[in-house]
């Protein structure tokens, strides 16, 4: 099975240029599915369904959606086998960017939004700095001096990606990212891991504590002058 | 060195092909694109602007030099052969015309030097003067639009130059286009304005997405250019005369002869 995984910010327009791109992808004989993960709500299912794509929904609710795509991974492509796809597209709705979901193997394409100012590179961390391909979207809406800054900072960020500027309203770049999805490699389960390790998190808020004083949580913490300890049994 | 550019037709957006099959723009040359509004301008612009490769929705090619640009030409900001003023002037990026304008420079391979010659560039176009340590938010359009136009000049100094729709900045155009216009350089500009559209050697007319023709622009129009020039100097005059508070008595008629 190949596969890629696709992941960015909210918003920025990952359904409407994968759309474009699974087309090309269609045209060129490859039989795709897609599987959405959202946190709480996600009507692109219907999307993909229009372009003839058999898409699932996975919905992580008050789990982390990485944690919840890298933890369902394996049943992802079973399904995907069982629709006799030879290719896995999997569009995650990161949402801290902490960490990033894409494996070895696995084709990492981060999308991500140029209206949101030259700063937003350095901040969103490994799920941009270990794609295998950031696309820029949205750079219609600004000027070519921005654009170039822009891209400027992902490079800063991760020098080895390859950027593709693109539209997803028109479509424009998307056949670019069609023809880098063909290049993705086969993955094997069994030994397939992340590229980056997710997010230190096992305290007494992931099982649902709501109070703020310090006195009630456990786990793996660190104060705010960096000092980091594991307090519990 | 550019010596020409290939504009291959596509498709427009009725999926039928573009009855201008191939346009060839020489360097130096002023070329127009007019259309009404939603005709297709700006896309082929932008499909220059990308060196398309049969890979926007127009589907048209771009030559340059009767060649294909490698990948590289077309996306490095370093080897950019295209300057772009687009009609999208607001900035979203936090942070002072100064420092944006040394990233600018440093992704296009220029000196970080200069900088003031391009907010001193920009403050001949615009009425209120742009400093170096504004922010790049507070800028109204028009000194927006003034800023990238000598960014274009100055910092992106590519062989061709997109201007879209100038005469909506509220700056001086004239002044602006020969800015741009430097030594050489082929410069496209998307206009509605019959002063701007009269000015440039051909132009292409646009409609429902595609080329539709071609034309040359006559001896008559270039005389009506340099009649249609001194109204807009009239009325550029009155402009700032208006913006500075005086009261109008009387206009000078005489040079414009209709």
């Amino acid at each position: 099975m190949r596969m890629v995984i696709v992941a960015g910010t909210p918003g920025s327009g990952k359904t409407a240029v994968l759309i474009h791109a699974l087309k090309r992808l269609i045209e060129r004989g490859l039989n795709p599915s897609v599987v959405k993960i959202d946190c709480l709500y996600t009507d692109d299912d219907k999307k993909f369904a229009k372009i003839g794509v058999p898409t699932q929904v996975g919905l992580s609710m008050d789990m982390c959606p990485d944690h919840y795509a890298i933890y369902n991974l394996e049943d992802m492509i079973s399904w995907a086998d069982e629709n006799e796809s030879d290719f896995l597209v999997v569009e995650t709705a990161g949402l801290c960017h902490r960490c990033a979901p894409y494996t070895m193997n696995c084709l990492g394409v981060c999308v991500i939004d140029a209206t949101s100012g030259p700063n937003t590179p350095l901040k969103v961390g490994p799920f941009l700095s270990t794609a295998d391909i950031a696309v820029i979207t949205k750079g219609d809406m600004i000027s070519q001096a921005e654009r170039e800054i822009f891209r400027e900072r992902v490079l800063e960020v991760n020098p080895q990606c390859k950027i593709i500027e693109a539209n997803g309203l028109s479509g424009q770049g998307c056949v670019e990212l069609g023809e880098e999805m063909l290049k993705s490699k086969e993955v094997a389960l069994g030994k397939e891991k992340l590229r980056h390790s997710a997010p230190l998190a096992v305290c007494t808020l992931c099982v649902g504590e709501t109070k703020v004083n310090k006195k009630y949580h456990r786990g793996i913490l660190r104060r705010i002058d960096g000092f980091q300890s594991y307090k519990g049994e | 060195m550019v010596d020409t550019i290939t504009i291959i037709g596509g498709y427009d957006k009725q999926g039928n092909k573009e009855p201008v099959e191939e346009v060839v723009i020489k360097k130096g040359e002023i070329f127009g694109v007019v259309g009404p509004t939603g005709s297709g301008k700006s896309s082929l612009i932008g499909d220059i602007e990308q060196l398309a490769q049969e890979d926007t929705f127009s589907k048209r090619k771009i030559l340059v030099n009767d060649k294909q640009p490698s990948y590289d030409d077309r996306t490095n900001p370093r080897k950019k052969m295209v300057a772009q003023l687009s009609q999208n002037m607001n900035f979203l990026a936090d942070m002072s015309v100064g420092d944006f304008l040394s990233l600018h420079a440093k992704c296009r391979g220029a000196s970080s030097k200069c900088v003031d010659a391009v907010v001193n560039l920009a403050n001949t176009l615009t009425g209120e003067p742009i400093k170096k340590d504004h922010e790049l938010t507070i800028l109204s359009g028009g000194q927006s639009r003034a800023l990238m136009v000598a960014d274009v000049a100055i910092i992106s100094d590519s062989p061709i130059v997109l201007i879209d729709e100038i005469e909506n900045a509220g700056i001086r155009k004239h002044d602006a286009l020969q800015v741009l216009s430097g030594h050489g350089k082929i410069v496209m500009v998307v206009t509605h304005d019959p002063v701007l559209a009269l000015m440039a050697d051909r132009r292409i007319v646009m409609k429902n997405g595609g080329m539709r023709k071609v034309l040359s622009t006559t001896a008559e129009e270039k005389t009506i250019s340099k009649k249609l020039n001194k109204i807009d100097e009239l009325m550029l005059n009155l402009r700032d005369k208006v913006r500075n508070g005086e009261v109008i008595e009387d206009i000078e008629m005489k040079d414009v002869r209709i």
